[in-house]
């Protein structure tokens, strides 16, 4: 960071008068945009909440559509999970890379416990305090011999800690003591554990399947935690842990149980992630070992919601889940993703691009590059242009006018991926008239690719935009939507 | 005690271990000197051994193989190691440099979505399906044939590549290190940054540099690994780098002669104990070991116990 030392309006870093009053000097912004957020600061967090809560409420009274009912069950399963992981990585700033195991640990633990698989079928009302408490107790056992660990050590061992998870659960099917007993059925292998009861009280139990049911379940857990995360966040130990978070000498030499602070965190992060285990393996009524390794990109899909939202923020919890798990939805459609990706560039287009007559340039030679290379490649190349555009309406019949689309696009679609990936890191490099002009060809490839490559293996393609947006937030905004803009003190 | 079985799995870890040991160096020199746990350097060893499969496919590939093998072999590791050294510079250029002073915990976040973003696009350009070196079904022998030691143990020659050329890049590398004008600046630099920008050294060309050795040291790794065990798939390079990451820190993250050492000390856990015991208890005693340094020696075997000034 270099400032001059003599501007009166640079920032004096380490003079403590200039950080405490750092709220005052925040520019307003102007306009009507200004007023609304002046407004909007005015209402207290709490109110926010609460009307999040009374809508979700309302959800299955608009609604009777099974799968939006279905989405919001896992979207309130990954809020659970953000608002757990927000504990040990937003409040106490420690980097848990295990977590989901902690999250597969309790859905296990409620199918061992209620399921033909050993025979047990306990009541609701006593397996989940069990799991809970366990999965608490499996976080403070992970966390006893990290607490010395500085940050990027911890890391190590909680991703490692999370893979031997997966590994051994994948694999428990023939368990033995060391070597030494007969072989026991644990886990169930690859097969997992089928036939989960449903949440059962007294004798009175969900019906299969019912997700609406499952969907109350986990709002009123999840809005009863949010609001006793709400009172923690002033407690003194929500202020200890953040003290942590800021600065661990510091904390220490205040006096602070920095040793037992950690282990709090680690305990509460997994105890969350215990409730929505059970939940998860209630509601679907079967658990894989699969489903919490790495590869199933949970871990990244809950980093990004709470990355997203802002680590340490519990409005940030709420709106990142929200908008990562409904564009993952979304996505999974080829139509619905067309829709999305066409109106998201152009928004970043509207919104990044001034002044007025480039971003009309730039529309129009984008839109007449494309009509002119589709003019080439259909007389040059009849089945260059055979393909079928993903989606029907207007846009569809406009695309298929504008948009190259090969009637097997395997190949040329592949090539197209890398060079737009190339072309896209390029275009980062370039300045003014030239990145202007760089940018036509790179979107018509874009759109190329998108149409061709992108909708036909959907799985891939929804986790490549989830790694995208993840690293340009970091390189952008790096405390997420709602975070606090730290104040570095040197 | 059966000696046969002994010396199979002491083979086998270390050419394991050898593996383990070039990708840690690539994270341990990247820490070093940018104190940056890179989670993309796996994915960069996947890149490399799927750059030797389409070598492999350029040279004749199915039944005729049109190069001699040793010739293939060169030609396999120099395509791999320049392919990931560049793809290691770029992820360094693209992902990492904008965040050299942000929070901590922002360069560690990015990894990880550089890392998912490598993994699916690979899985989206090659499918998802594992892919065999094997496939081609070479005719020359010495890739899968293997010979009989007097006791009876029987070692692969692709073993004893691995060990080879996996001692020969080490030696380079510490050649490098420690004669070299530029491989003296990679010291002044992971010893202090700064004070190395004061003396006049290019930092970033240094880390440029550090990231293209460490990245082709990966790729040469995702070649042997490709030899030995044939199969290459998108996801390969997380377990790898999982492992090779806790060799590092096993040895002292940021010593290179450490990392070589983690390298061993997993490979040949690893390997012992999915001889003798089992091969699910096998990453359960590798966590032992981490668990246990750790606690005992968190600096790692061979690293020193920093001294953190306020």
């Amino acid at each position: 960071m270099s400032t001059d030392p003599t501007d009166p309006n640079a920032p004096r870093v380490g003079v403590d008068e200039w950080v405490a009053s750092h709220e005052q000097r925040r520019t307003r912004r102007a306009g009507v945009l200004g007023v609304v957020e002046r407004e909007l600061e005015r209402v207290p967090s709490a109110a926010f909440y609460l009307g999040f809560g009374i809508a979700a409420a309302c959800l299955p009274a608009v609604t009777s559509n099974g799968y939006v009912i279905d989405v919001g069950l896992n979207t309130l399963l990954y809020m659970l999970l953000a608002l757990g992981l927000n504990i040990t990585v937003g409040y106490a700033g420690l980097l848990d890379l295990g977590y989901v195991a902690f999250y597969g640990f309790a859905a296990y633990g409620y199918a061992m416990l209620a399921s033909p698989q050993f025979g047990l079928h306990w009541d609701t009302l006593a397996v989940i305090p069990v799991v809970v408490v366990a999965t608490a107790i499996l976080g403070l056992l992970v966390a006893l011999p990290s607490r010395r660990l500085v940050g990027d050590y911890l890391a190590i061992v909680t991703l490692f800690f999370g893979e031997l998870f997966a590994t051994v659960y994948q694999n428990g099917e023939s368990m033995t003591v060391f070597g030494f007993s007969r072989k026991y059925d644990v886990t169930g292998g690859p097969n997992g554990i089928p036939n989960i009861d449903q949440f059962h009280v007294f004798g009175a139990r969900i019906g299969a399947l019912n997700y609406t049911a499952y969907y109350y379940v986990a709002l009123i857990f999840f809005m009863v935690l949010l609001f006793a995360m709400y009172l923690v966040d002033r407690s003194r130990t929500g202020r200890a842990w953040k003290s942590l978070r800021e600065d661990p000498l510091a904390a220490e030499l205040m006096g602070m149980p920095v040793n037992r602070l950690k282990l709090i965190a680690f305990a509460c992060g997994a105890g969350i992630a215990g409730l929505a285990g059970t939940i998860f393996a209630a509601a679907n009524t079967a658990v894989f070992a699969s489903e919490f390794d790495f590869t199933s990109g949970l871990l990244i899909i809950v980093y990004a919601m709470l990355i997203l939202g802002g680590a340490g923020s519990l409005g940030g919890v709420i709106i990142g889940a929200l908008v990562v798990n409904v564009s993952l939805e979304v996505l999974r459609d080829p139509g619905h993703a067309t829709w999305v990706f066409y109106v998201l560039i152009a928004g970043t287009l509207v919104a990044r691009l001034r002044p007025w007559r480039w971003l009309a340039a730039i529309v129009v030679g984008t839109a007449a590059f494309g009509f002119a290379v589709h003019a080439i490649v259909s007389a040059a190349w009849p089945r260059g242009v055979h393909g079928q555009a993903a989606v029907g309406g207007v846009l569809g019949s406009g695309l298929s006018h504008w948009v190259v689309l090969p009637s097997n696009p395997m190949t040329i679609g592949n090539v197209a991926f890398i060079c737009l990936v190339l072309a896209v890191l390029a275009l980062t490099l370039l300045h003014g008239w030239m990145q202007k002009v760089a940018m036509i060809p790179t979107l018509y490839l874009a759109a190329f690719v998108w149409d061709n490559v992108m909708l036909t293996q959907p799985d891939p393609a929804r986790y490549i935009v989830l790694g995208l947006i993840l690293i340009a937030l970091m390189i952008i905004r790096p405390n997420g939507l709602l975070g606090e803009r730290r104040v570095e003190i040197v | 005690m059966n000696w046969n079985l002994f010396v199979t799995e002491l083979v086998a870890g270390v050419s394991h271990g050898a593996v383990y040991a070039l990708i840690a160096l690539g994270y341990s020199m990247v820490y070093g000197i940018l104190k940056l746990l890179n989670f993309a350097h796996g994915d960069v060893y996947m890149v490399g051994s799927f750059i030797g499969y389409g070598i492999i496919g350029v040279f004749g590939g199915a039944t005729s193989l049109n190069v001699p093998v040793w010739a293939l072999l060169t030609v396999m590791m120099l395509c791999a190691m320049l392919g990931g050294g560049l793809l290691g510079v770029m992820i360094e250029r693209f992902a990492y440099r904008r965040l050299r002073n942000a929070p901590r915990i922002a360069p560690l976040i990015t990894a990880l979505g550089v890392s998912f973003f490598l993994e699916n696009a690979a899985q989206l350009v090659l499918g998802a399906q594992y892919q065999s070196y094997n496939s081609f079904s070479w005719r020359s022998p010495i890739a899968f044939s293997h010979f009989t030691l007097a006791a009876g143990a029987v070692i692969s020659y692709a073993e004893v590549i691995i060990i080879v050329g996996t001692i020969v890049l080490v030696v380079a590398l510490t050649l490098f290190v420690q004669r070299t004008q530029l491989g003296k600046a990679m010291r002044a630099t992971s010893f202090d940054r700064e004070a190395a920008a004061m003396m006049g050294i290019d930092v970033d060309r240094v880390i440029v540099a550090t990231f293209f050795i460490g990245s082709a040291l990966a790729g040469a790794a995702g070649v042997f690994n490709g030899i030995e065990y044939q199969q290459v798939w998108p996801y390969m390079g997380f377990t790898a780098g999982l492992y090779a990451f806790i060799a590092a820190v096993v040895g002292g993250i940021g010593n290179l002669p450490g990392a070589v050492l983690g390298g061993l000390t997993i490979g040949l856990a690893q390997s012992f104990s999915i001889g003798y015991v089992s091969s699910t208890f096998s990453d359960a005693v590798v966590f032992a070991i981490l668990i246990a340094v750790m606690i005992v020696r968190p600096s790692g075997l061979l690293g020193r116990a920093a001294v953190s000034k306020v």
